[in-house]
């Protein structure tokens, strides 16, 4: 899953600023400052938020209730949620992310605490090779990942062949694709969490680190005792933001839909894809407009509580 | 005979390292070796060893000119999307973030709050509620569909914001103003000139973002015409025999395209982003660190 390809925006956690020093009273500008100078700079901004923020999600909740041809208020959610494909897909999405925020953030911490323990330059050269494949987010790194599961082509063959897998269409039987589009989106975003959280690691004041080791700490209490504590809340972070943007499933497969006809694939495998598929197929307006409700509300319950916890981060 | 625990530990640390080198760093060499291979020597030869340059331009010459130009069209595409949503998300987001870090207005920080929120949520959340907007508007199927999604960046604004609170001192801003300066003035006269990384990092993401993106473009596109690069990619995979079979064996009169042909394809798609990973890498670094430091 290709949550954002500029990744891992360790925001939420500054945001503590927002709290400031002015403390809860109105803002008083000093002397000589205008009051209004501050609505131009943001015009622009606020037109565009306005326009494609705040109007299309409004537009989508009217919509989602919104009279469902005869039916009453609240109908279209009726309809959404008696439609046979709505739980599977919400289904394949939480077993991909049960997969992929586990393994994730395994790896991911896994990963960053050895980096660390490296001399700088070398751990540098890593995290650069790690982080390469972000470039590739999107529909090319699906390709990509095509050619790294067909067992005739890919330099993997041999590990695809312990597995029992002949040919293209065994790997990517229906079974198979939580897995496969949980290593799709490790590969192209845990290189960003890398960096993110070997930056965090940096922030560690280095005596703590050495008066651990001056005590008798080996590498690895080091790393556990010491260094993950600190960058706990990273992991949280990077665990409620991969959840939010997971339940965004929809790159990865529709681009592999056309590769694996037959298989079983359908083009409503995650809700996203069956939102535009009512859409698109049957012009039922209302009832995708539903499942992006869902979707938005999702996020935004997520993206609110990680602004309200930033706030809290910044008390300690 | 015990080997030093000291020396287990690291060998193992050493094929943990190796295995994740490959899994990262294998399929993009394997990427850029596929594209100097025939098919047949992609199935038969060593999946890493190198293949040779005329074939290589044999199949940059083929994919190039697949389809009556498709890619260069939809390369076209893709730059005239992303280049105009940066340039619209830098133009939106310098002034909001110098707005919001150093000037006064009642609401800063209820926008400072949405701009949180708006940033963390997915953007995906909100591509099919701008299909159905954009449907309403009538503005579905123009490139603005595309151009002012992309320009709404509130990362941008948030990166612009830190940018200018935490190198620009206020009273720098304060004798200006004593000078005479204007609210225009001392944003245009002394922030803007400082601003320049800043410019840099918003512009990166920004692109990078508009780029790579793949469901928004998908939504809002239907011909081949005006397809950015990213679902000109799904049309590829269409016509790969291996992945496609069924056309393949119909005899239908698409033009049937190998793998190599397939991994060049991806390999240009993602170029423009690849050089910018590849030479800006430091300043992405740092972009993606913006809030991790707190001063």
């Amino acid at each position: 899953m290709t949550v954002t390809p500029a990744p891992a925006v360790p925001s939420g956690l500054a945001s503590a600023r927002l709290g400031g020093r002015a403390g809860r009273t109105r803002e008083q500008p000093p002397t000589g400052v205008s009051r209004t100078a501050g609505y131009w700079f943001v015009a622009l901004y606020v037109g565009l938020l306005l326009l494609l923020g705040i109007a299309p999600a409004a537009y989508a909740i009217y919509l989602a209730f919104a009279a469902h041809t005869g039916g009453g208020f609240a109908s279209a959610f009726h309809a959404a949620f008696t439609d046979y494909r709505f739980w599977p897909a919400f289904g394949h999405v939480l077993e991909f992310m049960a997969l992929w925020l586990v393994s994730q953030s395994v790896l991911v911490v896994g990963l960053v605490l050895m980096l660390h323990s490296m001399a700088q330059r070398v751990g540098a050269v890593f995290r650069f090779l790690f982080y390469i494949p972000g470039a590739l987010a999107g529909a090319a790194s699906v390709i990509v990942w095509l050619f790294m599961l067909d067992p005739q082509a890919s330099p993997f063959a041999l590990i695809l062949h312990w597995f029992g897998y002949a040919q293209f269409n065994n790997t990517i039987a229906p079974g198979n694709l939580p897995a496969i589009f949980a290593i799709m989106a490790f590969w192209t975003g845990a290189g960003g969490w890398i960096v993110v959280m070997y930056g965090a690691l940096n922030n560690v004041p280095h005596e703590l680190i050495e008066a651990a080791q001056i005590d008798g700490a080996n590498p690895f209490q080091t790393a556990f005792r010491i260094k993950l504590p600190l960058i706990r809340k990273w992991v949280v972070y990077m665990l409620v933001l991969s959840f939010a943007g997971g339940t965004q499933l929809f790159v990865e497969p529709t681009v592999l839909a056309p590769a694996a006809q037959g298989i079983g694939i359908t083009k409503y495998w995650s809700p996203n894809q069956l939102a535009w598929f009512v859409a698109s197929e049957y012009n039922q307006y209302n009832e995708a407009a539903v499942i992006s409700v869902v979707l938005l509300a999702l996020g935004l319950v997520i993206a609110g509580f990680l602004v309200w916890r930033g706030r809290l981060f910044g008390a300690d | 005979m015990a080997i030093p625990r000291r020396y287990a530990v690291r060998f193992v640390g050493l094929v943990v390292l190796l295995f994740f080198t490959a899994f990262f760093g294998v399929p993009i060499a394997w990427l850029f070796l596929a594209s100097t291979k025939t098919d047949g020597q992609l199935l038969h030869s060593t999946p890493l060893a190198f293949g040779s340059l005329s074939t290589f331009a044999h199949t940059f010459h083929r994919i190039i000119t697949y389809s009556g130009d498709s890619l260069l069209i939809w390369l076209k595409n893709s730059a005239i999307y992303s280049f105009g949503g940066t340039a619209l998300a830098i133009l939106a987001a310098i002034p909001a973030g110098y707005g919001l870090a150093l000037t006064h207005f009642i609401g800063r920080r209820t926008l400072l709050s949405i701009t949180l929120i708006v940033m963390i949520m997915p953007a995906t959340a909100l591509v099919l509620p701008l299909f159905l907007e954009m449907n309403k508007l009538g503005l579905y199927g123009t490139v603005w569909s595309l151009i002012l999604p992309f320009g709404f960046f509130p990362f941008g604004v948030y990166l612009a914001y830190i940018y200018f609170s935490s190198t620009i001192p206020k009273d720098l801003l304060a004798a200006a103003r004593i000078d005479g300066a204007s609210e225009w003035g001392v944003f245009r006269y002394i922030a803007l000139p400082l601003a320049r990384p800043v410019v840099g990092l918003v512009g990166f993401f920004a692109f990078v973002a508009s780029w790579n993106n793949f469901f928004l473009p998908f939504v809002m596109t239907y011909d081949n015409s005006q397809y950015p690069v990213q679902i000109g990619l799904q049309q590829l995979i269409g016509s790969t025999a291996t992945f496609n079979p069924a056309d393949y064996t119909a005899g239908a009169s698409v033009e049937v395209l190998r793998r190599p042909d397939l991994a060049m394809g991806v390999l240009i798609a993602v170029a423009p982003v690849l050089i910018v990973f590849l030479f800006a890498q430091r300043t992405l670094v740092s972009g993606m660190l913006a809030g991790a430091t707190k001063e």
